[in-house]
């Protein structure tokens, strides 16, 4: 809860200074011009099935604020972020978390930039499994799938030469994986002690981490190399008396590949890792394809159909369950005045027949509303995989999401 | 018998070699004036817009998105271009960056500003609508003249200018189009009017040019631009409110860095 206090300080700071300009869409052509908008999001998700463990719901009801604020001056060139993120959820209070997604100043100069504080940093092409993004911490409160990400504390420089982009990163402070509490679902059956996290390193959290990246664009190619030392994003966890469950977050080399070759309606995409821990080396990759077929019978709208393979050598320790499985998707893009979407696909595994499906769709109702829903479930669980779990909790979710 | 076929074939081989020197004079014709548009457009540089666009159903309901874009002229090849979306609220912020080519595929990158991701994205779909709008992608991108061939038609009248009719045929397969005809201005060769036909070569839509402002004293620009779609009903205006030529701009300002803090 330290880290929590800490946020709400931090959020509180930018905003009480933008409040003091007196506009939300104060501008000065010279100056500085600043944004301020929120995104109000109610989220109502229902399970299929009663519930597995004691206290927990069938129904869940929960509430998202993300307030996010913009600040520029000398024409762009300086700029502060902040993005926060306010989870209120009615049963879990584990769930019910406030974070700093980005909270950072950066300067631009012509093919230099350096930023420091809070940021998200994506890496990667593939749509089924992001193996080469480490950066980021996952927000495991958010969904199991763990697409959401914390804010990472760090220094970061990006030199833009004619020969690509340069990317060096100093992340000085550790963030944990979180899961739903007690009272919510999709979560193992036992209790994890995030007091005594285990750390590799004797600097614990405070462990300095280093990555860097090349990345460039060179006709149909977008193409990118990276390297990663420090703290895994990903725990392992440990027990000795099989209730209380300590997670233990490694030491390690990552060396990433990206590249997707555009051609036409057709998108190649494909990631590779080689990781290294004193405790194994892993090597993982996922390759596949998007094809579009675009103005689908003159109608406007788009469909895309996704392949893509993931083998990882983790084997079930993988935390995704990603390893020897084939991703099959469909994209649906309307291409109509609400921005009618949609996505979904299913996962199976190959070695022993796991299935899991997932679909999610929106639509814009007006200017500033947006209807959301998702599905996500699973068939057969093999009892090797990590979901086995929380195979019991498939479900359908309604959200309605407000901009202001 | 002999006599008047040969006689035939004759008249019928002069006839044919007279239309293909009248085809390739009106194909010599048609691709001058595109030319003669496409220098009188040269060396604009780098120019700034901010605009409106109106969406008008059968039912005259009426949807509004706002957007801004920055430009920059490519010597050698098409331009580079950065468009930032600022309505509806559910879109702020995202923003796309393409790199047109005078021949095949333009170069397209989508910034997804909710997770930071940076995506290539198949720019093959030319013929699909913009935003909901009716206006397609090949409409909007820059109007390279080596995407067409052409065809000189006439003279004719369009916003009360006299104009070169000019027919051309989009070079591109996964075009929308079978062919367009466009109405040049005979002072100054900026386009007044096009009319689309699809694919079965019958009329689909017809964009109208209005509202011109000259700048640096050159280059012509439309701050209206009405498209009517005659098989749906549907109408799109695009209101330019603001422009500005010479800004300050380079290479840097088209990298995907750059996209990622577009605003």
């Amino acid at each position: 809860m330290e880290f929590a206090r800490w946020c709400v300080i931090a959020l509180a700071l930018p905003a009480a200074w933008a409040a003091g300009l007196s506009a939300a869409h104060a501008q000065d052509d010279d100056g500085l011009k600043t944004e301020l908008r929120v995104q109000a999001r109610s989220d109502v998700r229902y399970f299929v099935e009663p519930p597995v463990y004691e206290k927990q719901h069938q129904v869940y009801f929960s509430q998202l604020f993300q307030p996010e604020l913009n600040m520029r001056w000398n024409g762009g060139k300086q700029l502060i972020q902040a993005t926060g993120f306010i989870r209120l959820d009615a049963y879990d209070p584990e769930r019910t978390h406030v974070d700093l997604r980005e909270l950072y100043y950066q300067a631009v100069f012509s093919k230099w930039e350096f930023s420091l504080g809070f940021k998200k940093i994506f890496w990667g092409v593939t749509e089924s499994n992001h193996l080469v993004d480490v950066i980021n911490q996952s927000d495991g409160l958010e969904g199991f799938d763990l697409e959401q990400k914390l804010g990472q504390p760090m220094a970061h420089v990006s030199f833009a030469p004619s020969w690509g982009t340069v990317d060096l990163f100093m992340m000085p402070l550790f963030r944990q994986m979180r899961f739903p509490g007690e009272n919510g679902r999709l979560r193992p059956p036992f209790l994890i002690d995030y007091d005594h996290t285990l750390y590799e390193s004797d600097a614990a959290q405070k462990h300095i981490d280093w990555a860097a990246r090349w990345s460039h664009s060179v006709g149909v190619f977008d193409i990118g190399l990276s390297h990663f030392y420090g703290t895994s994003r990903l725990p392992l966890f440990t027990t000795s008396d099989f209730v209380n469950f300590v997670p233990f977050y490694e030491l390690m080399h990552q060396s990433g590949l990206d590249l997707q070759v555009s051609t036409g309606p057709m998108l190649w995409k494909t990631e590779a890792i080689y990781r290294e821990s004193e405790r194994k080396i892993i090597r993982a990759v996922v390759a596949g394809g998007e094809y579009t077929f675009s103005n689908l019978f003159r109608s406007g709208a788009d469909l895309g159909l996704i392949l893509e393979y993931t083998y990882d050598d983790r084997g079930a320790e993988s935390i995704n369950g990603l390893n020897d499985d084939i991703f099959v998707g469909l994209r649906l893009a309307v291409n109509d005045v609400q921005s009618t979407d949609f996505l979904g696909g299913f996962i199976l595994d190959d070695t022993n027949g796991t299935l899991r499906y997932y679909a999610e769709a929106s639509r814009r109702l007006d200017q500033s509303l947006k209807i959301g829903l998702e599905v996500a479930g699973f068939g057969f669980v093999d009892p090797s995989e990590f979901l086995y779990l929380i195979r019991k909790d498939t479900y359908v979710q309604l959200s309605l999401t407000g901009y202001f | 018998m002999k006599i008047k076929t040969r006689m035939i074939r004759k008249l019928s081989m002069l006839s044919a070699g007279l239309f293909m020197v009248l085809t390739s004079s009106a194909q010599n014709k048609g691709l001058e004036i595109a030319n003669k548009a496409e220098v009188a457009d040269n060396g604009w540089k780098s120019y700034s817009n901010t605009l409106t666009m109106t969406l008008t159903n059968r039912n005259g309901q009426q949807t509004t998105r706002q957007m801004h874009g920055y430009f920059m002229e490519v010597k050698g090849d098409g331009d580079k271009s950065m468009t930032i979306f600022d309505t509806p609220a559910d879109v702020k912020g995202t923003a796309s960056m393409t790199y047109t080519h005078k021949v095949g595929d333009d170069d397209q990158w989508l910034y997804l500003p909710s997770i930071k991701r940076v995506k290539r994205i198949s720019s093959s779909n030319k013929s699909g609508p913009f935003m909901g709008s009716e206006f397609a992608f090949e409409d909007l991108s820059s109007q390279e003249v080596e995407k067409f061939t052409y065809k000189y038609v006439g003279e004719g009248k369009a916003n009360g200018f006299d104009s070169y009719m000019v027919e051309r045929y989009p070079v591109s397969k996964s075009s929308g189009y079978k062919r367009n005809v466009v109405w040049f201005n005979k002072a100054n060769y900026r386009p007044e009017k096009i009319e689309f036909y699809d694919r079965k070569n019958s009329l689909l839509k017809t964009l109208t040019f209005s509202g011109y402002k000259q700048y640096l004293s050159k280059f012509w620009r439309a701050h209206k631009m009405e498209m009517v779609n005659h098989q749906n009903g549907k109408e799109t205006l695009l209101q330019f409110s603001k422009m500005e030529f010479g800004i300050a701009l380079t290479d840097d300002d088209f990298s995907q860095n750059a996209l990622k803090r577009a605003r």
